[in-house]
């Protein structure tokens, strides 16, 4: 194996093994075991900034990239992810087509598993179907997204963001603002960083914030200058807009001008704070435009960008797993 | 007809009388003969079979008021017969059958071919409830007199909330006519839209859309404010929240005439047992909190709930392996609900003769039937029950042609040993 970037031999061959079959959910990772995936996903990062972008850690692998719901950013993050390491990749955007036909997701996913797959990443519109199939098929599961639950790399991939900005994440002060109650990525994220020991907050309106969140391991707010008065990390969550026809909120309007992330409000936060969404914005809605593109302040960018190196330490370590066990 | 039995050495609970104790019990012709509480007879005839119970429970049969098979229309789920033969493993003797197949049940050539059907099982005595409104629509109402002439026992549109208040007012007032009580599950059907969890810090870490537990109380004041305008009778299908359980206490003492069931699964499970989105833990209503079901529990030791139903919901695999939102709410319940219902008893939570009313003299007042009682002439429909043997239910293993068991690798105590309908044997356990 031609190691290229610095670290990832070394973090890859350390004694404790990552003990996971698939990656399902961010409760699932212990605190050495999300160190471990942030340690190797930096050297990653270090790897994606060179020329010679390619490892040979996933050789003869095949990555099947199954997706019920579109998503071009997060597929093709996978994707890179998979080519980097040297896997064989192969997308299928299932959409609604085969649903329309009759076949159940366990059939689909039962008929990729006979092609053989070593991981399979996917996502779903509804939440525990990741979990379902990685009870039905006999290659890894990486959950991409499921339904209202989970987005387990997302959140690993915003952890390793804030720590290469601030150098840790224990201690730091996050609040997570806007429609908590339909986001996955705001129960990962809080998951996740329960564990590797930061504060976190959620700020949303009552209506988009779920029955019981405060015994989550967050403090609720409902007034986004309260919830983000001192934090080190302000992360806003995208407001789908077809939620203005349930009574959530009144307008897109309204939302901006309470739980709309804009320079002002942005005063409250501590000094340092850096902002952060998992894309894509609606500008003018959840988040200011000249917020989310001040490089000063914004981590969005850094996140796509994290988004692959954080993707490739997952697929390192289950295909590791998978190593172990040959 | 079979040859007469006699019971010897049986422990007798006759909810009707009050009696559990010792006892033997005598049938012939199809119905109970005799009744000795205390000794067993002497001087029997020849041609008297005679069982030693060894000191097993001697009941009435269970009648079970909410049963649904998948015939018309769906008998790949379960069809009357494999309902039936799965009733008696039960020591189920009576059920109704639920008017939401396909044709609904929702005119009198249903309700006439769904009993014809009955006609020729053995295993079981099948009854059949028709909808309240067509195509349990909510809109129009059913063919309700016709049905009655035809043998309907209640009217319900299921699963289907009659969200339409002057609708409900009209259903229950003309069904009334025809002294047909209507069967409403009380929710708010706005609330409650697409929701698949009860409301709660579990729910919304699962991710999974959910309505609030007082969804039941506000849909169940309306039901009983109805109930009270109209002079109608309501069956409370399926009670399952603290809060809506005081609303029923309410209404029964201003005299409103309302008759409340609980299934077996909410006194059995709480909200918690849906994690890992186990779908055969995927119920209409929803599994609620323990606090929920610890009220239940204690209302129906009061007798606030009358009847426990299995709400016997068959579902195959191909719509049961799915995601936790998409798949069908239910679970058998036929085999499971006796020995369920025994943990009460067992835990000492709640006398075995009120338990046992709950499933059998309870539903046949309700009914207007003549069992659900062991009292010389009602029928011979019998269940004989080892109260302590130990059993652990395996899905696999149930009769019913669907395996989707909330009960499944439960460990319970009581096993059916044999069930009789009209004096006749339906099912012998080992």
């Amino acid at each position: 194996m031609t190691v290229i970037a610095p670290g990832i031999e070394e973090v890859r061959d350390r004694t404790f093994p990552f003990p996971h079959r698939h990656f399902l959910s961010a409760l699932d990772l212990n605190i050495v075991e999300a160190g471990q995936l942030l340690d190797l996903a930096d050297g990653f990062v270090a790897l994606n900034r060179q020329t010679n972008k390619k490892l040979d850690l996933l050789k003869g692998r095949t990555l099947m990239n199954l997706f019920f719901e579109n998503s071009t950013r997060t597929q093709a993050s996978f994707e890179l992810a998979g080519k980097r390491l040297g896997a064989d990749v192969m997308n299928m955007s299932v959409g609604s087509s085969s649903v329309a036909k009759g076949e159940t997701l366990i059939d689909t996913a039962v008929t990729l598993n006979a092609m053989q797959p070593d991981l399979l990443v996917v996502r779903h519109g509804s939440s525990g179907a990741a979990a379902l199939l990685a009870q039905k098929v006999g290659c890894s599961v990486i959950n991409a997204g499921d339904g209202q639950h989970e987005h387990p790399t997302q959140a690993l991939l915003d952890a390793l963001s804030m720590r290469r900005a601030f150098g840790a994440v224990a201690g730091l002060t996050v609040a997570i603002c806007g429609d908590v109650l339909h986001s996955r990525v705001a129960r990962s994220n809080v998951n996740l960083l329960n564990v590797l020991g930061a504060n976190v907050r959620l700020v949303g309106p009552p209506t988009l914030m779920p029955a019981g969140a405060e015994r989550w391991g967050a403090e609720v707010f409902h007034d986004l200058e309260a919830g983000i008065a001192g934090a080190d990390v302000v992360m806003m969550l995208r407001l789908q807009l077809e939620r203005m026809q349930g009574a959530l909120v009144p307008s897109t309007r309204e939302y901006f001008r309470f739980w709309g992330l804009d320079r002002e409000k942005l005063k409250a936060a501590s000094d340092g704070v850096r902002v952060m969404h998992p894309g894509p914005m609606n500008r003018g809605v959840e988040i200011d435009s000249d917020v989310a593109d001040d490089p000063a302040i914004s981590l969005i960018q850094d996140q796509v960008e994290m988004g692959v190196a954080a993707r490739m330490a997952v697929l390192a370590s289950l295909s590791a797993r998978l190593d172990n066990h040959r | 007809m079979s040859h007469p039995l006699a019971f010897h050495n049986a422990r007798l609970v006759d909810p009707d009388s009050g009696h559990d104790g010792p006892g033997a019990l005598l049938v012939a012709d199809g119905l109970i003969a005799e009744v000795s509480k205390g000794s067993d007879f002497n001087n029997l005839a020849a041609d008297v079979e005679i069982i030693d119970c060894g000191g097993a429970m001697l009941a009435p049969g269970l009648i079970d008021l909410r049963v649904k098979t998948g015939e018309p229309g769906a008998e790949t789920r379960e069809t009357l017969q494999s309902a039936a033969l799965a009733a008696a493993a039960g020591g189920v003797t009576t059920f109704v059958v639920q008017p939401d197949t396909h044709p609904a049940v929702d005119e009198p050539s249903v309700v006439d071919f769904i009993l014809r059907r009955a006609r020729d099982i053995d295993a079981a005595r099948i009854l059949c409830a028709g909808a309240a409104t067509r195509g349990l629509r909510g809109e129009q109402m059913a063919e309700i007199g016709l049905m009655a002439e035809a043998g309907c026992v209640y009217v319900t549109d299921v699963d289907r909330p009659i969200v339409d208040s002057r609708v409900m007012r009209r259903v229950m007032a003309y069904a009334n006519t025809f002294d047909l009580a209507v069967a409403h599950r009380p929710g708010d059907a706005w609330l409650s839209k697409g929701a698949v969890a009860t409301e709660g810090a579990f729910a919304a870490h699962l991710g999974l859309p959910s309505a609030p537990a007082v969804a039941e109380l506000i849909g169940l004041e309306r039901d009983l404010a109805l109930a009270g305008l109209t002079g109608a009778r309501l069956l409370v299908d399926q009670i399952t929240t603290a809060g809506a359980l005081e609303a029923l206490a309410r209404g029964k003492a201003r005299g409103v005439r309302a008759t409340a069931t609980a299934s077996i699964n909410h006194l059995s499970f709480n909200e918690l047992d849906i994690g890992d989105y186990r779908t055969f833990a995927r119920l209409d209503p929803p599994l609620r909190s323990e606090d929920d079901r610890q009220a239940l529990i204690e209302a129906l030791a009061a007798g606030l709930v009358d009847i426990v139903v299995s709400a016997h919901a068959p579902a195959p695999p191909e719509e049961k392996r799915l995601p936790f939102d998409e798949a069908a709410p239910g679970g058998v319940g036929l085999e499971t609900l006796l020995p369920a219902l025994l943990a009460f008893h067992h835990d000492e939570r709640i006398a075995l003769i009120d338990l046992i009313r709950a499933v059998t003299l309870a539903p046949a007042r309700f009914l207007g039937l003549p069992g659900g009682r062991l009292a010389v002439g009602a029928p011979a429909d019998l269940v004989l029950c080892d109260l302590d043997a130990p059993v652990v239910i395996d899905a696999d293993r149930l009769v019913s042609k669907s395996k989707n068991s909330p009960f499944d690798g439960r460990r319970l105590q009581g096993r059916v040993l044999r069930t009789i309908v009209g004096g006749s044997t339906t099912y012998a356990g080992a």
